[in-house]
């Protein structure tokens, strides 16, 4: 459910194709096929998408473990996400998270990698990505206490390694904190789509920048970018809708302190959860649906005009 | 060999070395602390001890996390590779009336549709059905939340195997389902088992539907069992955690690497997220 992959980037969307039917399935026993799959699809995936929207529109609470029954109250919870500082602030950090950590971060960083490790030798190209690549194959939950314990006051790493001691880095810089581990853990996807994007240059255009003394630059905006734009922006579109909806903030500081790291992933949960407003929280949860249908329909329009 | 070229390519080594630092540092940790009599203060070879994992095994329900783990993951795995290998393999092949739209649905709703945006109707809706601390419950959301993206990894490796193989069987007489079950399944095993791996590895590493849906702390999965490690005495538990999650990354980290050797890694769209 969190994780939500969308298909392979960089290849286009295998909408069309031939059908034949060669086993002589026939289109009755197919929907058979197709059955048990949409009915849990339907299930667990169009029904809550759709469901939020109900629930959206009424006063639901949770008031202990029972659910009171609720009443519509229209687009009041609407009105009420438009003067609340607390979503503002959620959508802020959100906004600030994205582009650190995703756009800024592992994009960069990503390219930076694809890019130098090109050329590398085997040795170090191997040792290099499997180290990156393992910080993306580690489960999540890991990842999230592997940076708590660096960021820890008392007994971290990085207060040793920066000699500060008695530096509270999840409390007194919670967003960076945030950005890091995003970082840390995004940049293979990143690195694995512009490695593969990268060969699509042709090495003669390379070599006749070279040849003309072409600054690195120079070579990266003039020759590499034009090739590699469509890969920057799908890139940039699927890892912003990941990191967007990501809940581990949640692991590494519960939104706090005070609301400083309160994304709008975590803001759902505290508002749902912890304050009990579920009818609320699923008027922000509508919203962020409509946030990642408009960023997933730009995608598919991206890969459809590539193909 | 000019001096800007020499500095150039010295600044070019400081970054190499700062980024693999940047990556290796924190992988330290999860490599030495499990061992280390004081794991965490700061950077300092480990005191060697094996005190830690004697602890992690004695933990009430740190080994029972496991088999939770194992029994919601294996589940969905299963679940999620069976039905989407049936889904494929009807969307590859039959022309179903509206099979183009439905295709185009998938994609949307596997990328629109996530845990953080539908937790609320899930918490819901799994409330009303009595399906609240269930393992049973969690592997069934999660398989819904995979299948959109597995059916499309799969309708892939379908769409590659070639039809002449199915044709000749079919000449030779061979039913629907022989030919499902002696020619296109051994074929598209490469894909299955990818499939199996990559559901396998997406439910291992989830935190948000188990964190939502179970309650009680002998049926939690390691994922979420990890977080209580730190909320029983306000602090963490820095002799059980890095032990911990060592255990817990190796399964995922096995996979991979077998994976990797068998049928060569590649990247789909995020095999894991």
């Amino acid at each position: 459910m969190t994780t939500a992959p969308a298909p392979v980037p960089g290849r286009p969307a295998r909408v069309r194709g031939p059908a034949q039917d060669v086993a002589g399935l026939g289109v009755a026993r197919a929907v058979g096929f197709l059955a048990p799959a949409l009915l849990l699809i339907g299930a667990f995936l169009v029904f809550p998408a759709i469901w939020t929207i109900y629930i959206g529109i009424t006063n639901y609470r949770l008031t202990g473990v029972e659910a009171v029954s609720p009443s519509i109250v229209g687009l009041a919870n609407y009105t009420k996400a438009l003067n609340d500082a607390l979503f503002h602030n959620a959508l802020w950090l959100t906004v600030l998270f994205v582009l650190g950590s995703a756009i800024v971060g592992q994009n960069i960083l990503g390219f930076a990698l694809a890019w130098t490790m090109r050329r590398a030798r085997p040795a170090v190209r191997r040792t290099v990505e499997g180290l990156v690549l393992l910080a993306w194959i580690l489960p999540s939950t890991v990842v999230a206490y592997l940076w708590i314990a660096f960021f820890d006051r008392d007994t971290g790493t990085l207060n040793s390694i920066l000699g500060t001691q008695g530096t509270a880095w999840l409390i007194d810089y919670p967003m960076v904190c945030l950005i890091v581990f995003n970082t840390w853990r995004g940049t293979a996807f990143s690195m694995m789509l512009y490695s593969s994007a990268l060969q699509a240059v042709p090495p003669s255009q390379l070599e006749s920048a070279r040849m003309v003394g072409a600054s690195g630059w120079q070579t990266l905006r003039d020759v590499v970018f034009p090739h590699i734009r469509g890969h920057v922006l799908t890139n940039t579109l699927l890892i912003s809708l990941w990191t967007a909806n990501d809940f581990s903030p949640f692991l590494l500081t519960k939104g706090g302190p005070n609301h400083e790291s309160e994304t709008v992933p975590v803001y759902i949960y505290n508002v749902a959860l912890q304050g009990g407003e579920l009818g609320y929280s699923s008027a922000i949860s509508f919203l962020l649906l409509i946030a990642n249908l408009l960023v997933a329909l730009l995608y598919l329009r991206l890969l459809r005009r590539r193909s | 060999m000019t001096p800007a070229f020499v500095v150039r390519r010295i600044g070019f080594y400081v970054l190499i070395c700062a980024i693999t630092l940047f990556f290796a540092v924190p992988m330290l940790w999860i490599a030495s602390a499990p061992f280390d009599k004081s794991p965490g203060l700061g950077v300092h070879w480990p005191d060697w001890t094996l005190d830690n994992v004697r602890k992690t095994l004695d933990h009430p329900y740190a080994m029972h996390s496991m088999v939770n783990s194992l029994l919601i993951c294996v589940t969905t795995a299963v679940a999620v590779t069976a039905f989407a290998a049936l889904a494929s393999y009807a969307l590859s092949r039959v022309r179903i009336p509206g099979r183009d739209a439905l295709l185009y649905g998938l994609l949307l709703l596997s990328s629109v549709v996530t845990g953080t945006a539908a937790m609320v109707p899930i918490f819901v809706m799994m409330f009303q059905l009595g399906l609240i601390d269930s393992r049973f419950g969690v592997a069934l959301v999660m398989t819904g939340g995979l299948l959109p993206a597995a059916i499309f990894i799969l309708k892939d490796f379908v769409d590659a195997v070639p039809k002449s193989y199915e044709e000749s069987a079919r000449v030779f007489g061979a039913s629907t389902l022989q030919i499902l079950r002696d020619v296109v399944l051994p074929v598209a095993r490469p894909g299955l088992a990818t499939i199996l791996v990559w559901a396998f590895v997406n439910s291992w590493g989830n935190f948000l539907v188990p964190f939502l849906l179970i309650r009680s702390i002998d049926k939690q999965p390691g994922a979420v069992l990890l977080q209580t490690f730190t909320d029983e005495g306000g602090s963490a538990n820095l002799s059980v955690i890095p032990v911990f999650s060592l255990l817990f990354s190796i399964p995922v980290v096995v996979l991979y690497l077998l994976v990797n050797s068998r049928y060569g890694f590649r990247f789909h769209g995020g095999i894991k997220s």
